[in-house]
């Protein structure tokens, strides 16, 4: 068993190796404040748990959480702006809200603690992967109401490291930045560090010769394949960092240098996973929905919310000799799958799919239109040079084959169309893999 | 030599939508490039634009940093006479070694009273050496940029 070495060890860290007896008393103290906090001051929550026959005493055990009631991302929208605040605004020093896709956005508050809790947390997930004082973060996830920004900012701060905010965009002056200040760590989503890749090849410059050595990356799915692609282009180590703006923000669950799925910080979340249909609480191991309590967040506490994150939770000691469990890699979401002429689609599906023919992930975007109550899919993927020649019987032929691909797999019949590279949209948020114009 | 007689294409992908022809062709006008010849290959939603510019590795260098992808193959090109029978007595040549030409296009300038064509082969150098036995005139690409 690999032991963590003395010198990699961050004393922040040392939650993260507690006995599981030890760590599943904390939790019970922390629920049971936390339940009670939120049926005194979150009036949605108390008439939940009236409804149930339930007060907050009899919250007496870890496993007693499965009778509470579930909170979804439409309670945050129901009660907009502040209806889920369980502290007045005299005791609340940030918000962050997040842009609604569809309708209204949802508000997240935080106290001092809350944000030193949140400090903590992505401070032992920066250790997690060996950064310490002396390293100097990138910090291209975006500054302002996304959390990603602000929430490594601190984290990254308060470890002691150097941190250069220069959040997302302008990937060119990222380059620069990073090769003159010599980053060695950068924090942004997977998809975004791609194109960072992309732009580096054009401008002729080798990142494997930069000090950068690793990159937090999150706030959107991906799958080991990207992350063997990003490893493999440009020399460091791809860490998966989990978070959600309704529970914290980054730094929900956080990968180790072993990679082998991200820890979650059990201390101050508590993780369970549910079935999606019946949400009956599954076995460790088996996959379900994600859901989270919050165990130390006073200005919103959140009891069994619904991530939306298919994922399971992994049984068995991690080689880092950690004790919080891991959660597999969220390579979808409940909300992402559509469901298309009766046929349930994940986009990972597609994802494979499109990984077969090409060897490496291409730039895409799923369109979903109905025409004449027809639905149709077209999977738009941007032209790479290794596909691309001089004459379009080779491009044709490309096409087909990602059609055949597709089709073998998810059994749909779709359209693929070849548009020009770096033509779709690059998220410094979330990736959006779907677009659904059906007029229902 | 060999080397030289290869000339280099660019070729990039265009969808098929107002604008994306003129996005390359502009960023190259921009900067100064003279473009000696082109052609468009085209399919039902996409097109392949090939062009020959004068500094290929600098035009390849200023459109990949604007965003396009570019790849490059070797061209053949191949001075005929500007008269009834000249492009034929050359693909004669090809024909008897069972040389496939994969698409071709011609030059904008004209040599007196000889054209260029341009011929993409699925093994150049051996067209080469076929032309050139035939004693068929391969213009090397020095002197066709010259110009340009």
């Amino acid at each position: 068993m690999k032991k963590i070495q003395a010198s990699n060890f961050h004393p922040v860290s040392a939650p993260d190796f507690l006995p599981r007896g030890e760590l599943e008393n904390l939790q019970l103290r922390r629920l049971q404040h936390m339940v009670g906090r939120a049926y005194d001051h979150v009036p949605l929550f108390k008439q939940r748990m009236e409804e149930r026959g339930l007060t907050a005493a009899d919250v007496r055990t870890l496993d007693d959480i499965t009778k509470l009631p579930f909170s979804v991302k439409t309670d945050l929208r129901d009660t907009y702006p502040f209806g889920l605040f369980a502290s007045p605004m005299r005791y609340i020093v940030r918000l962050h809200a997040s842009t609604g896709t569809t309708g209204k956005p949802i508000v997240v508050a935080y106290t001092r603690e809350d944000i030193g809790v949140w400090e903590n947390v992505v401070m032992r997930s920066f250790a997690a992967c060996g950064l310490h004082a002396g390293d100097i973060i990138q910090n291209a996830y975006g500054y302002g109401l996304f959390t990603g920004g602000l929430g490594a900012h601190y984290g990254g701060e308060a470890l002691g490291a150097t941190v250069i905010p220069i959040s997302g965009g302008n990937t060119e002056r990222q380059l620069t930045v990073m090769k003159d200040f010599g980053s060695t760590a950068i924090c942004c989503t997977p998809s975004y560090f791609l194109h960072i890749i992309e732009q580096a090849q054009a401008m002729g410059m080798d990142l494997k010769q930069l000090p950068l050595r690793a990159g937090i990356f999150g706030a959107e799915p991906w799958t080991e394949s990207m992350r063997r692609r990003i490893e493999a282009e440009s020399g460091i180590k791809a860490y998966d960092i989990y978070g959600l703006s309704e529970i914290i923000g980054p730094g929900v669950a956080m990968e180790c240098e072993c990679q082998a799925g991200p820890h979650v910080f059990e201390d101050w979340f508590y993780p369970e996973i549910i079935d999606v249909k019946t949400g009956k609480p599954v076995p460790d191991g088996e996959e379900g929905e994600l859901v989270l309590t919050t165990l130390g967040k006073e200005a919103m506490p959140m009891i069994r919310y619904r991530t939306r994150d298919i994922t399971a939770l992994a049984g068995g000691r991690c080689e880092c000799g950690r004790t919080l469990r891991r959660i597999h890699r969220i390579g979808r979401r409940c909300d992402d799958m559509f469901i298309i002429r009766g046929v349930n689609v994940y986009p990972s599906q597609i994802e494979t799919a499109l990984l077969k023919v090409e060897g490496a992930l291409p730039h895409y975007q799923i369109i979903l239109t109905r025409e004449k109550g027809l639905d149709e899919v077209e999977v738009q993927v941007e032209v790479t040079r290794d596909v691309l020649g001089d004459t379009v019987g080779a491009l044709e032929q490309v096409q087909r084959r990602l059609c055949q691909s597709v089709e073998t797999l998810t059994g749909l019949r779709v359209n693929v169309r070849l548009v020009q590279p770096q033509t779709l949209q690059r998220s410094e948020g979330k990736a959006k893999r779907v677009l659904d114009q059906r007029k229902m | 030599m060999e080397n030289l007689m290869k000339l280099k294409q660019l070729s990039l992908f265009l969808e098929n939508k107002p604008g994306t022809l003129g996005r390359p062709i502009r960023l190259l006008a921009r900067a100064g490039f003279n473009i000696v010849t082109l052609s468009i290959a085209e399919a039902n939603q996409f097109g392949i634009l090939r062009l020959i510019v004068s500094d290929w590795e600098r035009a390849k260098k200023l459109l990949e940093k604007n965003g396009l992808v570019v790849r490059v193959t070797d061209m053949v090109a191949v001075e005929v006479a500007d008269k009834p029978g000249g492009l034929s007595k050359v693909l004669g040549v090809l024909e008897k070694a069972r040389i496939n030409v994969e698409f071709m296009y011609a030059f904008t300038e004209k040599r007196e009273d000889r054209a260029v064509l341009v011929f993409r082969f699925d093994d150049p150098d051996n067209a080469i050496k076929t032309l050139k036995a035939a004693k068929v005139n391969v213009v090397s690409s020095v002197e066709l940029l010259r110009q340009a």
